[in-house]
């Protein structure tokens, strides 16, 4: 994954509140099981006048000349609500936005963006609102988005190392085989109805 | 002495493999599911990287989102191009030693309902699914979440997640309900009050008096609605009634006479960093007035003010009263409202009588196909058939765009389903969420209508 260190774009407001998945990609836009092929889906129901033909609406956010080619969404209270499905992840990723603020995200659009090398940001609805449309830098290392002020954000210990060094999760985690492999050994006797036959 | 723990800490602790070096936990899980939705892009995103299924006999897929509910159905889907999902997942399933419960396996049926139906969840276990509504079986005491399908993969490849501890909350419900009020009415004015953000990172544990006194079936329709308020998840503390419900199933101890069981609650003294206590006596029957699941209120209320663009999107100007509000399309349907117990309590105000005839559509869809076939061994599906309703094929169907027909826009629908999002059930449809009951007053209305007026 690519690593994550610092960036500065225009951000590009989307700044209502609980902002679900199904908008930033409805199922019905989701046309294959792989991870690509998403981008014309991406805020489909918001992006279209017309979803069928395609006809741009002038006044969505990611429709404006100065949105094009931006890298950082603005959105509202629990971005990234409601289905589990990281198609809405990967929809962002391939459009190019690589960092999300937001005053809160919902926990597994923020889990999924960390594993695709999405930075989320959570900052005060306030200091949000005063980035819209502005050229915003990002960085990783200092924990600060800078735009006039500098605004210092929180990141957990893990995700940060995670984004900054571009890690591969499961790589990471299969270094410590031998530890599972033990727990498992130890697990197994006390509660012994957890671990299944496999049937023919 | 130990100190007090909640049901969280005991079974975080207990799945507790390792520190990692930036202070997060490998947290060992138990059980996966999948469902052909997301299931195939995890598999095949995993073979693709050469990586194997560290315990296949500890994961399961089932076709549930997109499979056609109508009669004689097979691999085609009412979404176009919906059928590579079904066939690649099959394929994927297989290739990976997965067991899967098929389109027209007799075990098919909605993830969050067949995996306690089978005794796939347990009391104390971890179990993951790329599925946001895996919270429902919390309900059974275990610690089960929604994942995305690279955390699915992650879980199948190494049997851990790497995870930072959530915070605790703790939601109290006193006192007994009302009759007419239901545990779905239960979830929606927890969100109403608290809003759509309220839990946000936090495992929701359910207690207190009302929640106790719900079977378990309501209790999964309650914890279904966990990821509504933005918790990781819910949980309600196993006790007779769990045992007594998972005892035999298939993947179930046949007893549960071990000790551990007993450990599976939260001691006396245990703290939670929040905590919430909705007295249930005083719970009228709940509608969605926007397009948010916090957006909801009491059934005999006025729509009170909102963001503008939810009420231009549903329609409904603030002070409208919510009764007598026309609808279309009636559905009782999902992994919220489903199972047998929600379809024998709507047949039970739905016999004798007919839908009104301005409804488009009304549709039954049974949780599992197991439900579909308990529910016609008591003769509900020619209960609701003579009302007028369709009776399906098990699926999500209608629940989300994906999974159901398409109605024109504008369309007005009552469904016993868990989101009512824009477009959430097709472009420009309009969705009131509520209890099963308030589904099928309506339908029989033509309005949204108030159960307890019927039931008298
Ligand atoms: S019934 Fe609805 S909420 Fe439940 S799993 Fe299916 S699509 Fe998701």
């Amino acid at each position: 994954m690519t690593p994550f260190t610092t960036l500065t774009s225009c951000a590009v407001p989307i700044l209502r509140d609980n902002v679900d998945t199904d908008t930033i990609i409805p199922s019905r836009e989701m046309k294959s099981t792989g991870r690509t092929g998403l981008i014309d889906g991406l805020f489909a129901p918001w992006r279209y006048l017309n979803p069928n033909t395609r006809t741009p609406d002038p006044d969505f956010a990611l429709n404006r000349p100065q949105a094009q080619g931006a890298q950082i969404l603005l959105g509202g209270a629990n971005f990234g609500c409601g289905s589990s499905r990281e198609h809405a992840v990967w929809a962002l990723a391939e459009y190019g936005i690589r960092c999300v603020i937001a005053p809160s995200f919902a926990p597994i659009f923020h889990a999924n963006c960390i594993r695709n090398g999405l930075l989320p940001i959570t900052l005060p609805a306030e200091i949000v609102a005063t980035l819209a449309w502005q050229t915003v830098s990002v960085n990783l290392p200092t924990q600060e988005v800078h735009c006039d002020t500098s605004h210092p954000f929180e990141i957990e210990p893990e995700p940060r190392e995670m984004l900054l060094e571009g890690l591969d999760a499961i790589d990471l985690t299969l270094k410590s085989l031998p530890q599972i492999e033990l727990w498992t050994e130890a697990d197994r006797p006390v509660r012994p109805w957890v671990y299944l036959e496999k049937s023919a | 002495m130990t100190h007090a723990k909640t049901l969280f800490e005991k079974i975080w602790d207990a799945h507790h493999v390792t520190q990692t070096a930036t202070g997060a936990s490998l947290i060992a899980i138990d059980r996966v599911f999948l469902h052909e939705r997301t299931g195939a892009a995890a598999l095949k995103s995993m073979a693709a990287a050469g990586r194997a299924v560290r315990d296949p006999a500890r994961v399961f897929a089932v076709m549930d989102h997109i499979v056609d509910t109508r009669p004689g159905r097979g691999d085609g889907t009412l979404m176009e191009g919906g059928s590579a999902f079904i066939t690649e997942t099959r394929a994927a399933a297989h290739a990976a030693g997965i067991t899967l419960f098929d389109v027209n396996d007799p075990d098919q049926g909605i993830t969050h309902v067949i995996s306690p139906e089978l005794g796939i969840v347990l009391p104390g276990v971890t179990l993951v699914a790329p599925d946001s509504h895996t919270c429902t079986q919390g309900a059974l005491g275990a610690l089960a979440w929604g994942i995305g399908s690279s955390e699915a993969e992650h879980a199948m490849a190494t049997g851990v997640l790497r995870l930072d501890r959530p915070k605790t909350m703790r939601v109290t419900f006193t006192s007994t309900l009302a009759p007419g009020v239901t545990a779905k009415d239960m979830a929606l004015a927890l969100l109403a009050a608290h809003g759509a953000g309220g839990g946000a990172g936090h495992v929701v544990e359910f207690a207190g008096e009302a929640v106790r006194a719900l079977d378990i079936e309501a209790r999964m329709t309650l914890c279904n609605m966990a990821t509504e308020f933005s918790a990781m998840t819910g949980i309600v503390a196993p006790d007779a009634k769990t045992f007594a419900y998972l005892a035999g199933r298939r993947y179930a101890p046949a007893a549960f006479d071990d000790p551990y069981w007993q450990t599976l609650r939260t001691d006396d003294g245990a703290t939670f960093d929040q905590e919430i206590t909705i007295d249930a006596g005083t719970l009228a029957p709940m509608v969605s007035w926007g397009t948010s699941p916090g957006q909801s209120m009491p059934i005999d209320g006025a729509v009170p003010e909102g963001p503008a663009r939810a009420h231009e999107y549903i329609g409904l100007d603030a002070g409208t009263p919510l009764l007598g509000t026309p609808i279309d399309v009636a559905f009782i349907g999902s992994c919220t409202n489903a199972r047998l117990s929600d379809l024998r309590r709507a047949a039970a105000l739905v016999e004798g009588r007919r839908i009104a005839p301005s409804i488009r559509t009304a549709l039954v869809v049974p949780g599992s196909s197991a439900v579909k076939r308990a529910a016609e061994a008591e003769g509900l599906d020619q209960v609701f058939i003579s009302a007028g309703f369709e009776w399906r094929e098990s699926g999500c169907s209608l629940c989300f765009f994906a999974g159901g027909e398409r109605f024109p826009e504008g369309s007005r629908t009552i469904s016993s389903t868990n989101r009512n999002f824009e477009g959430r059930q097709g472009p420009g449809i309009r969705t009131h969420i509520a209890s099963p009951e308030t589904v099928v007053a309506s339908a029989i209305a033509g309005a949204i209508a108030d159960p307890r007026e019927i039931a008298r």
